[in-house]
């Protein structure tokens, strides 16, 4: 079937809708409501990740079995998801891994600029399974020395600082020779 | 006996970083659209799938349901799909899974988005996805994933961001034809992607679609009762969806393998084997310029690696070999999450019924693949359209 070549209509016909911009709100331009919610949220955390965060707390990055797929996971979990049993067996594991990717962000949480920007991604911690690690901070080191491969270590908030959070730890620095 | 399903009528609002209509009126403008289009009323209409992202975007829980006057679903079988970012691709899959299950004849798909009502950015919401206990105290910004996983994709392979960066400009170059657009640039070069603001290396201010207010309408017709509306249809040829674990620092993100999974079920569904020689052209994912490399290769339309090649050699261009984002993508018409169904699915049913007019693909595709992707670096909706 020859496609009909009708260059003079493009579709969308139309284009419906009507733009307003930040300012048209503040500037109270057209009418609106506005709304500012409250609520919290206390999470119960289960046997994994409690122990996991209790590890912490003393100073360890656990990691745990999963004997069926060979693999030695972190984060902790309860079950594996590919083979669908439960895992077996509790493993610490080095504070030490390589930088798997990182970013060097200009940006905090609520997409705000900043001057002096964050350095964060994800390590690779040793001993577990390649490319099993955690989200995390990295400090000691400038946005011109970071990269992938880089070999790092943990650097722990002082032991009564610590409440059994991924921020026990403060960030990750680089290992140099002879640590 | 599962039936063929044809799309016979799509419609979209403007893609705007913020719209005056309600979710709703915008909801009413992309169907009405979409039923103009096809010749059709409320009446003809046997079901309703909405697809919308987070709650929190609208600030309304269950906002399915408040947006069901809108899509025409009062009194209606209705249900509301989302899986994040992979709903603008997932809710035309709802569509035509009820169409081709034989329970209806005719189902109206739409696709909503606001994310200007989040208040001062929508940033703050999407904080709320992050897990609460290895993510969460660490405070992160959305970019930073992107930005992680765009790095790692550029260090695997030695990218350059010069040959990302020619993504953002070929696609809102292409925009210039779309009457939707918010961020067409019939001028922008190379270098002002790569001038432009760092938010998170290696991610800069035009390496990202923005935030967007829009709807898109797409309706689905059993081949039972298609004749009554057009006589020459386009066809869903195939459909595929795939979601990898949670546990986004437990994979190498350099390759999004759930991509390959959700395309090899909708290219088989297709009768697809060599998706390089079939496929004529594809709106692959673009909410970041890198993107839609990484789901050129993740929909196995080249090697990994190669698709940034392939775009320095003008192959991806509207009228090179593999046209890719002949829309202008969510880098040129915007990024309203689940509404950017505009841009991947009817976008695929206006260039095949060759009703893109400036956008038109001038080769006369007969087969193209559109994709979403979403949650944490996890969701993959394919679907593929053919003449």
């Amino acid at each position: 079937m020859e496609q009909k070549k009708d260059e003079k209509v493009t579709y969308p016909k139309y284009a419906p809708g009507t733009h307003v911009s930040t300012s048209d709100i503040y500037q109270k331009n057209i009418t609106y409501s506005w709304w500012e919610p409250e609520v919290q949220y206390a999470w119960s955390l289960g046997p994994a990740y409690s122990r996991f965060l209790e590890g912490l707390k003393e100073g360890k990055i656990l990691g745990i079995h999963c004997h069926k797929c060979k693999r030695v996971i972190v984060p902790p979990r309860s079950f594996c998801e590919y083979c669908y049993g439960p895992t077996d067996g509790w493993i610490e594991l080095p504070d030490t891994g390589i930088i798997e990717t990182y970013s060097v962000s200009y940006l905090d949480p609520d997409a705000n600029r900043i001057e002096e920007p964050i350095l964060i991604g994800v390590i690779d911690i040793d001993g577990a399974d390649e490319h099993h690690g955690f989200m995390h901070y990295f400090g000691e080191m400038s946005k011109d020395e970071i990269k992938i491969g880089m070999k790092v270590k943990a650097v722990w908030k002082p032991e009564d600082e610590r409440e059994g959070s991924i921020t026990d730890i403060k960030y990750f620095k680089p290992l140099r020779g002879g640590e | 006996m599962k039936k063929d399903v044809a799309v016979i009528g799509g419609g979209m609002t403007i893609f705007r970083r913020r719209l005056k209509e309600t979710g709703k009126e915008l909801s009413f403008l992309a169907a009405k659209m979409a039923m103009e289009d096809a010749g059709i009323q409320k009446d003809d209409i046997d079901m309703i799938v909405m697809g919308t992202a987070p709650d929190a975007f609208d600030g309304i829980h269950m906002k399915g349901e408040n947006l069901l006057d809108g899509a025409a679903g009062a009194g209606k079988p209705y249900v509301r799909v989302f899986n994040g970012g992979g709903t603008g691709v997932f809710a035309p899959i709802a569509g035509w899974w009820h169409v081709a299950s034989g329970v209806a004849d005719v189902c109206l798909v739409v696709a909503e988005e606001k994310m200007g009502s989040c208040y001062p950015h929508p940033q703050t919401a999407f904080q709320h996805i992050w897990d609460p206990v290895l993510d969460r105290p660490l405070h992160p910004n959305l970019v930073w994933l992107f930005a992680m996983e765009m790095n790692r994709y550029m260090t695997v392979h030695g990218i350059k961001k010069e040959d990302i960066a020619r993504v953002a400009v070929k696609n809102k170059r292409n925009a210039v034809g779309h009457p939707c657009a918010q961020l067409a640039d019939p001028n922008i070069t190379v270098d002002d992607v790569l001038n432009s603001e760092m938010m998170a290396w290696p991610v800069q201010r035009l390496d990202i679609s923005p935030p967007s207010d829009g709807a898109a309408a797409l309706l689905f017709c059993s081949e039972d009762v298609v004749r009554q509306y057009t006589d020459d249809p386009v066809w869903v040829g195939g459909v595929g969806w795939n979601i990898d674990s949670t546990m986004w620092t437990n994979r190498d993100l350099y390759f999004p393998r759930y991509v390959a999974h959700a395309a090899k079920m909708a290219y088989k569904m297709a009768g697809i084997v060599n998706p390089r020689k079939e496929i004529d052209f594809a709106e692959p994912y673009d909410p970041f310029d890198y993107k839609e490399l990484h789901h050129m290769e993740g929909l196995l339309l080249c090697d990994k690696g190669e698709a940034p090649i392939l775009t320095r050699e003008g192959v991806t261009q509207r009228d090179g070999d593999m046209p890719i984002c002949p829309s202008g993508g969510l880098l040129g018409v915007g990024n309203p999450i689940a509404a950017t169904m505009g841009q991947k699915v009817c976008e695929l049913y206006w260039q095949l019924a060759g009703k893109a007019g400036k956008r038109q693909i001038p080769t006369n595709p007969r087969v193209g693949v559109g994709q979403a992707w979403g949650d944490i670096m996890q969701m993959a909706t394919v679907m593929v359209l053919k003449r």
